[in-house]
Formats: C-alpha cells, sequence, structure tokens
C-alpha cells in the first residue's frame, strides 16, 4: 500500500443504545481503490459521512490526507468528492445548471468548470441531456449525473456510495470504466456497494464491516482464497451470514 | 466568505422560484388574486363601535364662544369621536401625519360670531357674516374619511336648530389633505398589499429548507466547502430579491388599479427598502418552519401559524380589528411595515419623520431577532 490517503483510529459512532461504528482501524493508501462492504445497518455509510465531516464521532479519530476530519473539515471537503447514496439532484435545474451550481460551491473558475463539465457530461453519456431539466431525467441517468456533481472539482479523494444502483447494465459498465479511468489517475476511492462483482471488477483492497466493526480485509483474490470459496459474494454470505438485514 | 457561492446559490433559489409552478403561484399569483378579491369584498366602510381620535384646534373668539363650546359638545355626545385639543395647527398637523388621529377640525377665529348673526336673521343672509370649519383627514384610513364628514354636518346643523341640511353662515370645507370623493378601498388597502405578498415567504422558505433535507440535497451542500454563514446568506439574499419582485409586481398592478400617491421617488425607494427588510423576518420565520416541519408537506401547514398572525393583524386584513387584537397587532413585524407604509403613501409622512423612523427601527429589531431565533433553532435540530 501507498502512503495512506485515508486513516482511521479506534473510530466510534453511538447512537443512543446503538452501536454503528465499533472501533474501527483502517488506512487507505494515496491511489488506492478500496471497497468498503457490509449487510444494510452494517455502518458504511456511517463511516463515510464521519469521513466527510457529516458526523462527529463518538471516539476515535479519522484524516484524509493527513488533515482532521474534524478540525480541518473545510480543509478535507476541498480534497474530497462524494457521490452520496440518496440520488440528491434539484429537479428543477437543467443537468448542467446541477453541474454549474457545485462547481460554483468549490469556487472553481469558470474555464475550468465548463472545460471539466464537457468532459464528465461526454464521458456519463449525457450529452444530449445535459439542458434538460434534471426532473425529466431517468433513475439511471440521475446517478450519473449525482457522480459527475461530485467529480465536478476533481477531488483527490472520492468517496462513491453505492454508485451504481438503479442503472442499467450499460450505464453499470460505463461508470466501471470511468472509476477505473480515475484510478489511472491516481485517485483513491473508497467505493461502497451491494454489487460483489463490482467489487471484485474494480477494488484492489476490499474491507468487510458488520455491526460496525472490521471483519476482514484483503484484495478480492486473497480473501477469496483464504475463505476457500469461488468469488467474493461467497464470502461476504459466509462471514454475514444469510440472515436479511434492514437499514437501521 | 465567497461571493461566488453567495451568487450561485441564489440564482438557483431564484430558478426555483420561476420554474416551479407551485412556488410561482404561492409567491407570486396568490398574494395578488387573493389582494385583489379581498379588497373588493371588504373594502368598504366599517361598522361597530369604533371610536375616532379627532384633533381640535379652536380659535373661536370674541366676546362669547358659546357656539363653538356647544359645537364640540354635541360632537362629544356622540360617542363616536374623543376630542383632543390642540393650540396650534402645526402639532394637530404632525400628530395626522403620524396616524395619532385620524381628523383635525379646524374652527375659525368668527366662528361664534358667525352663528350668533346668523341666529339674529335667520331668513336674511346678506346680514350673515360667514365662516368655515376646516376639516383635515387621515387619507390611509377609508372608515374615518367615510365617517366623519357626515357627524360634523350634523354637529353644525344642530347649532342652527335644523335637521336637515339648509343654507346657513357656517360652512364645513375639507382641508388640503382630505379628499373625500376620490379616496377609494385600493387606496386605502394597497400600503397592506405590499405586507402581504412578502408574508408567503414563510412558506418558501420553510418548504424549502424541508424539501432540501428530504431530498439529500442539504447532505449535498454540506459536503461541499460551503460555510453555513454563506449558505444563510444566500437565502437571505435570495428571497429579498424575490420579496423586491414581488414589491415591484404589486406595485405595478396597484398603479394601474388607480393608486397613485402623491410621493416622490425617494418615499418609494424607502417603501421597497421597508419589505426588503421585512423579508428578512420571513426567511427567520421560514426556518422556525423548517425547524418544527418534519417534511415539506407538514411545511406548508405550519407556515401558517405565522402567517395567519402577520396577515390578520398586520396587514389592510386587520383594518377594524378590536381593542385587544390592536394590541396584538404590536407583536407582529408587518403591522410596523404596513403602517410606515400607511403614512408615507396615505397620510404624506416624510421619510425622516418620527413615525416613520420608529417603524423601521422596531421592523429592524424584530428581523435581527426573528432571523437569529430561526438560525439558532434550526442549526440546534438540523444542521446547516
Amino acid at each position: 500500500m501507498n502512503e495512506p490517503a485515508i486513516e482511521i483510529e479506534h473510530l466510534v459512532k453511538k447512537y443512543q443504545d446503538v452501536t454503528a461504528l465499533d472501533d474501527l482501524s483502517l488506512q487507505v493508501g494515496k491511489g488506492e481503490l478500496f471497497g468498503l462492504l457490509g449487510p444494510n445497518g452494517a455502518g458504511k455509510t456511517t463511516t463515510i459521512n464521519v469521513l466527510c465531516g457529516l458526523l462527529k464521532p463518538t471516539g476515535g479519530q479519522a484524516s484524509i490526507c493527513g488533515y482532521d476530519v474534524q478540525k480541518d473539515s473545510s480543509k478535507v471537503k476541498e480534497l474530497i468528492g462524494v457521490c452520496i447514496q440518496e440520488t440528491a439532484i434539484y429537479p428543477y435545474l437543467t443537468g448542467a445548471e446541477n453541474i454549474d451550481l457545485f462547481g460554483n460551491l468549490h469556487v472553481m473558475d469558470k474555464k475550468t468548470l465548463r472545460t471539466r463539465q464537457n468532459m464528465l457530461i461526454s464521458k456519463m453519456g449525457l450529452v444530449e441531456d445535459a439542458k434538460r431539466r434534471a426532473a425529466k431525467y431517468s433513475g439511471g441517468m440521475k446517478r450519473r449525473l449525482s457522480l459527475i456533481l461530485a467529480l465536478i472539482h476533481d477531488p483527490q479523494v472520492i468517496f462513491l456510495d453505492e454508485p451504481t444502483v438503479a442503472m442499467d447494465p450499460q450505464s453499470r459498465h460505463a461508470v466501471w470504466d470511468f472509476i477505473q479511468e480515475l484510478k489511472t489517475q491516481n485517485k483513491t476511492i473508497i467505493l461502497t456497494t451491494h454489487y460483489m462483482e463490482e467489487a471484485e471488477e474494480l477494488c484492489d483492497r476490499v474491507g468487510i464491516i458488520d455491526h460496525g466493526k472490521l471483519i476482514a480485509l484483503g484484495t478480492p483474490k486473497e480473501l477469496i482464497a483464504k475463505n476457500s470459496v469461488k468469488n467474493l459474494e461467497e464470502v461476504f454470505i459466509k462471514l454475514t451470514g444469510r440472515n436479511m438485514r434492514e437499514e437501521s | 466568505m465567497k461571493v461566488q457561492r453567495i451568487l450561485a446559490l441564489t440564482k438557483k433559489e431564484i430558478k426555483k422560484t420561476v420554474r416551479e409552478p407551485a412556488v410561482l403561484f404561492m409567491i407570486f399569483l396568490f398574494p395578488i388574486i387573493f389582494v385583489v378579491a379581498f379588497g373588493t369584498a371588504f373594502g368598504g366602510s366599517g361598522s361597530g363601535n369604533v371610536v375616532y381620535n379627532i384633533g381640535v384646534v379652536n380659535t373661536d373668539a370674541g366676546s362669547s364662544t358659546v357656539y363653538s363650546q356647544h359645537f364640540l359638545n354635541t360632537l362629544t355626545d356622540t360617542k363616536i369621536l374623543n376630542l383632543q385639543m390642540y393650540t396650534d395647527n402645526m402639532s394637530a398637523q404632525t400628530d395626522l401625519s403620524q396616524g395619532k388621529i385620524q381628523a383635525i377640525i379646524f374652527i375659525p377665529k368668527d366662528f361664534s360670531q358667525s352663528l350668533a348673526s346668523y341666529q339674529a336673521a335667520p331668513n336674511n343672509p346678506e346680514q350673515w357674516t360667514n365662516a368655515s370649519v376646516s376639516l383635515y383627514l387621515d387619507k390611509g384610513s377609508l372608515v374615518a374619511t367615510q365617517a366623519i364628514p357626515p357627524i360634523l354636518q350634523h354637529g353644525l346643523l344642530s347649532l342652527t336648530g335644523q335637521g336637515v341640511p339648509i343654507q346657513s353662515s357656517v360652512s364645513l370645507s375639507t382641508g388640503t389633505l382630505v379628499e373625500v370623493n376620490t379616496i377609494s378601498a385600493l387606496d386605502f388597502i394597497a400600503p397592506g398589499m405590499f405586507t402581504f405578498a412578502s408574508i408567503f415567504l414563510i412558506m418558501m422558505v420553510g418548504q424549502s429548507f424541508a424539501q432540501d433535507r428530504e431530498n439529500g440535497m442539504m447532505k449535498r451542500i454540506r459536503i461541499t466547502p460551503t460555510s453555513s454563514t454563506e449558505f444563510i446568506a444566500s437565502q437571505v439574499v435570495s428571497y429579498m430579491c424575490i420579496a423586491l419582485i414581488q414589491a415591484a409586481l404589486v406595485f405595478t398592478l396597484t398603479y394601474a388599479l388607480g393608486f397613485h400617491p402623491a410621493v416622490g421617488i425617494p418615499t418609494y425607494a424607502f417603501a421597497f427598502i421597508l419589505v426588503l427588510v421585512f423579508s428578512v423576518s420571513n426567511v427567520g420565520f421560514g426556518l422556525i418552519t423548517a425547524t418544527i416541519a418534519k417534511s415539506s408537506g407538514a411545511a406548508t401547514g405550519i407556515a401558517f401559524i405565522f402567517v395567519i398572525p402577520q396577515m390578520f393583524l398586520g396587514t389592510f386584513v386587520g383594518a377594524s380589528l378590536s381593542s385587544a387584537a390592536q394590541t396584538a397587532c404590536r407583536f407582529v413585524p408587518s403591522y410596523y411595515v404596513t403602517d410606515a407604509l400607511t403614512s408615507l403613501f396615505l397620510r404624506g409622512a416624510s421619510i425622516t419623520s418620527q413615525a416613520i423612523l420608529i417603524d423601521l427601527a422596531i421592523t429592524l429589531v424584530f428581523c435581527v431577532g426573528i432571523l437569529a431565533a430561526g438560525i439558532a433553532l434550526y442549526s440546534k435540530k438540523f444542521k446547516i
């Protein structure tokens, strides 16, 4: 692993009597594509929310590129891009206007914003729809626009919280290609997903968390070999059980 | 604080107002439709046990002032007029322009002499010493302009011993402020319209914050380096812009319908500034609404907790309120804005007059306090 871009040390997050993160420690290297896997309610989104500065941890600490996520949150927010789980876009703005807005919130200059906007719209296949109101977009198009909003300012560290949910296979593969391209640009990426083939295909390493604890860590191949199963999905089922979970 | 962020968020908020049909209706069309309909339905004279404060400048002189005393006693006996005596016309005019009294009766120095000449030769007008009682009315009160002149006329007739209007030595003339025949329901309600339109911003702000929370946009914005100060500043600027557009629309509409106050550009500019300041309090109330509301739908209903009192106690709706309600008026900022606008447009008060400055100061205090309370409550429960 390269020099760490993300460092999590003994992170604890409690909601009254529920422990969402239980002494979680983890390091993600610069340029690494890390898969954060776990059943519903395991603590994946809580981890991302703490790293983004949206949630204050009950204990422990975390840093991104050397900046403490609590003490230097404004600096951290300049460095990160987050594709959140909700398809959060302004429906009354066009796709291009949504992108403009978030570019301006990151205080991008006009020329750079225009260049990156055109590039990302093109890569996400939204050229013909960029000037339509986002309310008219399909679910997949909204997810792709949401991804562009997370990446418009060219962040160093990217959090992708289930980025391919509700996408058709074509869109999903386009997004996979794009994520791999980001990796070639030495971006650090944390990907949470319920699609195990997605994690197996894309991730350098994966961490499986359950009940807020890290229960497995390694490359997909290492975990498959260690658990003597055929694929990552079987590793996941073996470690977390077959019981259905709901988001807490 | 980055202006680029504030401008981007402001632009977004204004686009929302223009593009969302429900918002567009609520912000611009509803107040206009409601105001026109309400003005048409309730613009007439009031009724009930209303008491008018009347200033009296009695310059009646000579050997006997018995007729002027009799005249004033007759007016007092009506139980409708509360007479306040003034020693000079100037101080009475000041109180009239500030809304403290609804009319001034100016009794001329030859009043009793005139009536004495009438009594001496009631059928010979050539022997009369003619006199004229001047009446100055508050143009901001439609009810006063319609109710007071007949009462005075009745009082004058009682001096001549006649029950019906006849030719007499004493006549009632209207002062320069009085335009009894030209004042309309629209003139009366127009100042309140400016305030009324802005009140509905409360609902829009409440809905907007609750909606952004529901659909994850608030979370998305919080992930950017945008500070809470920048975000709140953008909301205040956005809704001030919207309030300005509202005021311009309402003014254009009322002007087209015949509301032509005889005031200059500085007064209009000041009126717009008052509406802008008032919009800040509505952002504050909107934030409190969003704090209480669990969803944008709930915010619509909860907003009425703040909309209704402001509407009924602080705009033209509250023209003929009970004395208890008139006391309650003092606790809503819209009252002070409407009062100031009425003084400016209808009473002819200058923008530097004490009444206007006091109204502005109280409005400012309300606005800052309500916005601060809104921010504090919202950020305590949710993150901005």
